[in-house]
């Protein structure tokens, strides 16, 4: 029988791909032929959404992007047996823009059946696990440490540094927190792992838990996605089932319990310690810290925090060794990243490589310029409270030190591309104002901050006082950067100087009279 | 009226509260007010606690929406694609501001800051449907197929 693949991802769901499965069943029975249909992950060739695969003797072969009303035409092409036909790609694999890439966590995605286990097995799963469950603690918390691997959210602590604590602290209960809430405008990676292997997450997770000897993990999950939390669900109950959660896995001896929570629609959550207070019941306030959660944590016990992308890189590290990632990547930054190409792209998608490449290489190589074939005018990379990057720095290689370097930051690999239509002064503004509504409220500089910074630039903006208010600007900035509790407050001023410091123009300031 | 059999089955989980918002909300379209007195007292919290952890989430709303919800996003990917045009375009058609319930109750409309859906902007969820490359017109298209006609 034919094997043709639908993803089941919501990116594919969102254009219509169930939709292109119910045609294409329709279309097989009318043509009394046999076809079985896979609902599989995404291969995050997003603008190709919904990409349909078949199975051919040379491999998996891509149509795309295909519409319900493209389905009959498929079929006229014989596309069962990779016929020619306007939406083909060739051989999935030998796409360029997924051929170029290292993919390491996203090994999977999109290749199995997100809910198969059997699949995620036939595909090296859970060989991350079986190694863990075989050494002992403090071996596994070293073959992290030695992969280099760190904090994927966007603070790129060092993750083994992080287990090593908790595996220190001497607690009765410790618990594993998977910081799901990915608010981040532009990023969509750890929505496709949750969706489209969600196998990886647990195995992760479950490996930290035995790394640390913690019995109980949450995935807070924002509630944005309904989906990755029906699939997650779906996963966990599966692995417990087959003995890949709860007591004694695989015969082990060891435990792990795995339960999904749910945000609501605060942002400020995606902070660990705002995060922890919600899981708690909690109002999403930022605390203070110390104490750090590796030592008090959830209800006030030692907790890992890692986000999805963390976890979910951490079994192909127990598989293949800590020297085998760690020798992906530049600088102090190890291994790959899984970079979202997003905004006004013509080939927007998820980019799995190794760190050192650079925003050049991204939007022009894979992503095709803009989708309005305008020229590109600048880039945020790394989400809501990321910097504005010009043209001029596309060149920068795509390293934590690196970014630092221009005040920006990589972040959770979020790349939002903008062409020449955009109003930096309009998106200073939306910055302010975005941190007036998310902030939680706890610091003056973030709660009063943002909002006499929406009316500070409103007030550049109508050319009142010009000048005085672009002081005002960079000393309300300097204050929320320096006096946050937290990365909200103390970041937001990034993308605003950087859209000050690059596009002046767009502030009404002539060329040569930017004050510094 | 007693809400607590909504929720009697999640009162000992640790954290129980936005478990027991959410579960109202799935199950009554929103939170009514009055439930807030006995979820205090069911997990022993003052009413001022439940009634902040309440307020705190935008999700959670004290008032029945519209027939449609409709979620659209406006942070930094879709407004890239032009979200703020959908945007004036969506206040038009549903006949309702922003954050707000048309008067006749047929739609909410809503800001999200982000679907996660940012490859395939301006993104919008419609009854809790995602939806991708959402055009003026494909949003006309897709809020009358989720029930409100689009006057003309």
């Amino acid at each position: 029988m034919i094997r043709v693949y639908v993803p089941r991802d919501s990116a594919a769901l969102s254009v219509g791909a169930d939709d292109v499965a119910a045609a294409i069943t329709v279309q097989a029975q009318q043509r009394g032929l046999a076809v079985e249909l896979v609902r599989n992950g995404s291969r995050g060739l997003l603008w190709l959404e919904t990409l349909v695969e078949v199975t051919t003797p040379a491999g998996r072969v891509a149509y795309g992007p295909v519409y319900p009303e493209d389905v009959e035409s498929l079929f006229e092409a014989d596309f069962l047996h990779g016929g020619a036909h306007a939406l083909g790609h060739g051989l999935t694999d030998q796409i360029p823009y997924l051929a170029r890439q290292e993919r390491l966590t996203f090994a999977r995605c999109g290749i199995t059946d997100p809910l198969s286990l059997d699949d995620y097995l036939a595909h090296d799963g859970y060989r991350g696990l079986r190694n863990a469950l075989a050494m002992d603690a403090a071996a596994i918390v070293q073959q992290v440490t030695d992969s280099g691997l760190r904090g994927r959210g966007g603070a790129a602590f060092p993750t083994g540094i992080k287990w090593k604590t908790v595996l220190g602290a001497q607690a009765a209960q410790k618990y594993i927190v998977c910081n799901a809430d990915e608010g981040d405008s532009g990023t969509f990676a750890d929505r496709m792992i949750m969706e489209d292997d969600p196998f990886t997450l647990i195995e992760g997770m479950t490996i930290a838990g035995v790394a640390v000897g913690a019995t109980i993990g949450y995935i807070y999950l924002r509630s944005e996605y309904p989906y990755a939390f029906d699939v997650l669900n779906q996963a966990i109950a599966i692995a417990n089932q087959h003995q890949w959660l709860g007591e004694n896995i695989q015969g082990s001896g060891k435990t792990f319990h795995l339960e999904v929570r749910l945000g609501a629609g605060a942002y400020i959550c995606g902070e660990e310690t705002a995060l922890l207070e919600s899981l708690e019941g909690k109002r999403g306030i930022v605390r203070y810290k110390p104490p750090i959660p590796a030592l008090k944590g959830l209800f006030g016990l030692p907790t890992i925090v890692n986000n999805t992308i963390s976890f979910a890189s951490v079994p192909i590290i127990m598989d293949k060794g800590g020297e085998f990632y760690r020798n992906y990547g530049m600088g102090r930054s190890r291994g790959t990243l899984p970079f979202q190409l997003a905004g006004n792209l013509k080939q927007g998608g998820l980019v799995e490589k190794a760190f050192g490449l650079t925003l050049r290489e991204l939007i022009y190589d894979f992503g095709g310029g803009t989708a309005s074939g305008r020229p590109v005018r600048a880039i945020q990379v790394g989400g809501p409270l990321g910097a504005y990057v010009p043209a001029s720095q596309f060149d920068t290689p795509l390293d934590y030190e690196a970014y630092v370097g221009i005040s920006a930051m990589i972040g959770h690999g979020g790349i939002v591309v903008f062409d020449d239509t955009v109003d930096m002064a309009q998106m200073a503004r939306y910055a302010m104002e975005f941190c007036a509504i998310e902030s939680c409220g706890k610091c003056t500089p973030c709660r009063v901050g943002s909002t006499r910074g929406v009316e500070v630039v409103d007030r550049i903006i109508a050319n009142q006082d010009r000048a005085a208010n672009l002081a005002l600007l960079r000393s309300l900035c300097d204050t929320m950067l320096n006096g946050s509790l937290c990365a909200m407050g103390g970041m937001a001023p990034y993308p605003v100087l950087s859209a000050l410091n690059h596009f002046p123009e767009d502030f009404g300031i002539e060329a040569g009279e930017l004050a510094a | 009226m007693s809400y607590s059999e909504l929720y009697s089955d999640l009162v000992e989980m640790p954290g129980a509260l936005l478990p027991i918002f959410h579960r109202i909300q799935e199950r009554l379209g929103y939170v009514p007010q009055e439930a807030l007195p006995e979820i205090a007292k069911a997990l022993n919290l003052s009413r001022a606690e439940v009634h902040g952890v309440m307020t705190f989430y935008h999700d959670f709303r004290s008032e029945p929406a519209g027939r449609t919800v409709v979620k659209i996003c406006r942070a930094e990917a879709c407004q890239a694609m032009g979200a703020n045009a959908l945007v004036a375009h969506a206040e038009a058609c549903l006949h309702t501001p922003l954050n707000s319930t048309s008067a006749d109750g047929s739609a909410t409309l809503e800001a999200m800051y982000c679907l996660g859906n940012c490859a395939l902007a301006p993104a919008v969820m419609i009854n809790g449907d995602l939806k991708g490359r959402v055009t003026p017109a494909r949003f006309d298209a897709l809020v009358a197929a989720a029930g409100k006609a689009v006057p003309a």
